[in-house]
C-alpha cells in the first residue's frame, strides 16, 4: 500500500488534479462565505425582531422564534432536501450551488439568530429602560450601545459556529455539488488511494478551519482583556476603579 | 396650576397585582418631593409610570396643565423631553466614556450641536465633581462616580423635573455622601425633583414635601418635619419610628 501511495503521489499532484481540487476548494469557500454573509445578515434581523425593545410586534417575534427553533433542530441533510424540493415545488430552476448556499444560509440564519439573541439578552434590562426613558429608540440603541457591548458575547460562539458551517458544506456532495468532499470522492473513484484523496481533503478543510479557529481564540483573548491592557501585563489586571 | 399633577393613577405589571392604586400627587415648580415607604410600596413604580416605562392602567398625569396620553407614542415622547430619570443601578452605557454617556442623548436624539453639548456636559461633570474623569469608562469608575455621571446625563437633557429613584441604594456607605452632595447642589439650584430615597437625613434636609406610600397607595403627605415628628396615620408612625430608630 505504501509503495502504491508513493507511486500514485506524482500523478495525484499533477496540474489537472491540483487545479481540480483548487476549484472544489474555491466552491467550498464560496459556499461558506455566501451562506455565512446572507445567513448572518438574516440571523441578525431575526434576533433584532425577537428583541421586544427593538421591534415590539408579537407576531413578528413568534415568526422569528419559529424559524430559529425549527431550522436549528433539523439536520443539515434534511434542510438541504427541503430547500432542494422547495425550489422544485415553486418551479424555480436553480443550480445545485444555489440550493446548497441557500441551505447554508438557512442554517447560519437560525443559529446566528440564537447566538445574537443570547448576546443581546446578556445586556442588563435596565440599560434598555435608561435608553427608552431618554427617547432612544430600539434601532439607535442597537447601533450606539447594545451591539458594541454584546459583541463580546456574540463573536466567540459565532466564529466557532462558522467553523462548523464550513464543515457542513461537505454534505452538499450528496446532491453532486462540486465542492471539496465531492472532488475527493471523484478522485477516489478515478483510482487514487483513499489515503491521498481523503487525506488531501483533510488538509484542505484544515486550511480553512484552522485559521478561523486561531482567529476565534485570538478574538476571545482580546475581548477578555481589560481596557488599556498592554502586552505583558497580567490578563486579569485591576480595572482601576477609583 | 401645578407643574406636575398626578390624579388617581393605577398601574400593574402584566395585569397582575396593582402596584399603584389611585395615586394622586402634585408637584409645584421648584419643589422637592420625596417619596418614602417600605420596599414594594410603589415608589419606584410611580417614577417608572411617570416616564412611561410602566404604562398606567387608569388615572391622569398632567404636566403644566397638559394631559399625558401614555398610549400615544408622541405624547410619551414629548413627556420624556421634560422628565429625566436617574436609576438605582446607574445604567450607564459601558462602551462610552463619561463624557459620551452625557452627550449621547442630546446630540443623537435631540440633534443639538455636538460642540455646544460637549461644553455643557463638561461643565455638568465638573459640577458633580468629575472634571478629571471625563474620559473614564464606567468600569473605571466607582459606583458613586458612575451615579454622578448618571445624574449629569439626566441634567444634560435639561429636564423640567428630575426623578431620582433610590440613587444611593446600590452604593457602598462611604460612597453615598458624594452622590448626596451632588443632589444638594441641584436642590440649591432650584431644580424640581421627585425623589425616592431611604436617606432620611437628606429627605428631611432638602424636601419641601414628603409623601409616604404603602401597598401602592399614598397614605400620608406633608412637610418633612410634620411627617417625621408628627405622623398622623398608624402605618406612617410605624415606618418612621422604625426607620429613625425610635
Amino acid at each position: 500500500m505504501g509503495g502504491s501511495l508513493l507511486e500514485q503521489l506524482p500523478l495525484f499532484l499533477s496540474y489537472s488534479n491540483v487545479s481540480f481540487l483548487a476549484r472544489a476548494f474555491g466552491v467550498t469557500v464560496a459556499l461558506s462565505i455566501v451562506g455565512a454573509v446572507v445567513g448572518y445578515t438574516v440571523g441578525a434581523l431575526l434576533a433584532f425582531i425577537r428583541n421586544r425593545h427593538v421591534v415590539d410586534v408579537l407576531p413578528a417575534r413568534f415568526l422569528s422564534v419559529g424559524f430559529s427553533e425549527t431550522f436549528r433542530r433539523v439536520p443539515f441533510l434534511v434542510k438541504l432536501m427541503v430547500v432542494f424540493f422547495a425550489f422544485e415545488v415553486v418551479g424555480m430552476r436553480v443550480s445545485m450551488f444555489t440550493v446548497t448556499a441557500t441551505t447554508v444560509a438557512l442554517a447560519a440564519a437560525a443559529f446566528s439568530a440564537e447566538i445574537m439573541r443570547a448576546g443581546l439578552e446578556a445586556l442588563p434590562e435596565s440599560q434598555w429602560d435608561a435608553a427608552e426613558s431618554m427617547n432612544m429608540g430600539g434601532v439607535m440603541s442597537l447601533r450606539l450601545w447594545a451591539l458594541p457591548q454584546s459583541w463580546k458575547v456574540i463573536l466567540p460562539p459565532a466564529l466557532s459556529f462558522t467553523v462548523g458551517l464550513v464543515k457542513s458544506t461537505s454534505i452538499a456532495s450528496q446532491i453532486s455539488v462540486f465542492e471539496l468532499t465531492y472532488a475527493a470522492k471523484v478522485l477516489n473513484e478515478r483510482g487514487f488511494s483513499p489515503v491521498l484523496s481523503f487525506g488531501s481533503l483533510l488538509v484542505l478543510y484544515f486550511m480553512i478551519c484552522y485559521p478561523l479557529n486561531l482567529y476565534a481564540r485570538r478574538l476571545e483573548r482580546q475581548l477578555e482583556r481589560p481596557r488599556g491592557w498592554k502586552p505583558g501585563a497580567p490578563l486579569l489586571a485591576e480595572s482601576g476603579a477609583a | 396650576m401645578h407643574h406636575l399633577a398626578i390624579d388617581r393613577l393605577t398601574a400593574s405589571y402584566d395585569g397582575k397585582e396593582q402596584v399603584l392604586v389611585d395615586v394622586s400627587l402634585q408637584v409645584a415648580k421648584g419643589e422637592i418631593v420625596s417619596l418614602i415607604g417600605p420596599s414594594g410600596s410603589g415608589k419606584s413604580s410611580l417614577l417608572r409610570s411617570l416616564v412611561g416605562l410602566l404604562v398606567p392602567k387608569s388615572g391622569e398625569v398632567m404636566l403644566d396643565g397638559e394631559k399625558v396620553d401614555y398610549t400615544n407614542r408622541k405624547s410619551v415622547k414629548a413627556l420624556r423631553e421634560r422628565l429625566a430619570i436617574v436609576f438605582q443601578q446607574y445604567n450607564l452605557f459601558q462602551n462610552m466614556d463619561a463624557l459620551r454617556n452625557v452627550t449621547v442623548a442630546p446630540v443623537k436624539i435631540r440633534k443639538r450641536n455636538a460642540r455646544e453639548v460637549e461644553e455643557e456636559a463638561t461643565a455638568l461633570l465638573r459640577k458633580v465633581g468629575l472634571g478629571d474623569k471625563l474620559h473614564a469608562y464606567p468600569d473605571e469608575l466607582s459606583g458613586g462616580q458612575q451615579q454622578r455621571v448618571a445624574i449629569a446625563r439626566a441634567l444634560a437633557l435639561k429636564p423640567d423635573i428630575l426623578l431620582l429613584d433610590e440613587v444611593t441604594s446600590a452604593l457602598d456607605p462611604e460612597l453615598v455622601s458624594e452622590v448626596l452632595d451632588a443632589i444638594r447642589i441641584l436642590a440649591a439650584d432650584g431644580m424640581t425633583m421627585l425623589m425616592v430615597s431611604h436617606e432620611m437625613a437628606l429627605v428631611r434636609e432638602i424636601s419641601t414635601r414628603v409623601v409616604m406610600m404603602d401597598r401602592g397607595r399614598v397614605i400620608e403627605e406633608g412637610t418633612a418635619d410634620r411627617i417625621f415628628d408628627n405622623p398622623r396615620t398608624e402605618r406612617c408612625q410605624e415606618f418612621v419610628s422604625k426607620i429613625l430608630g425610635h
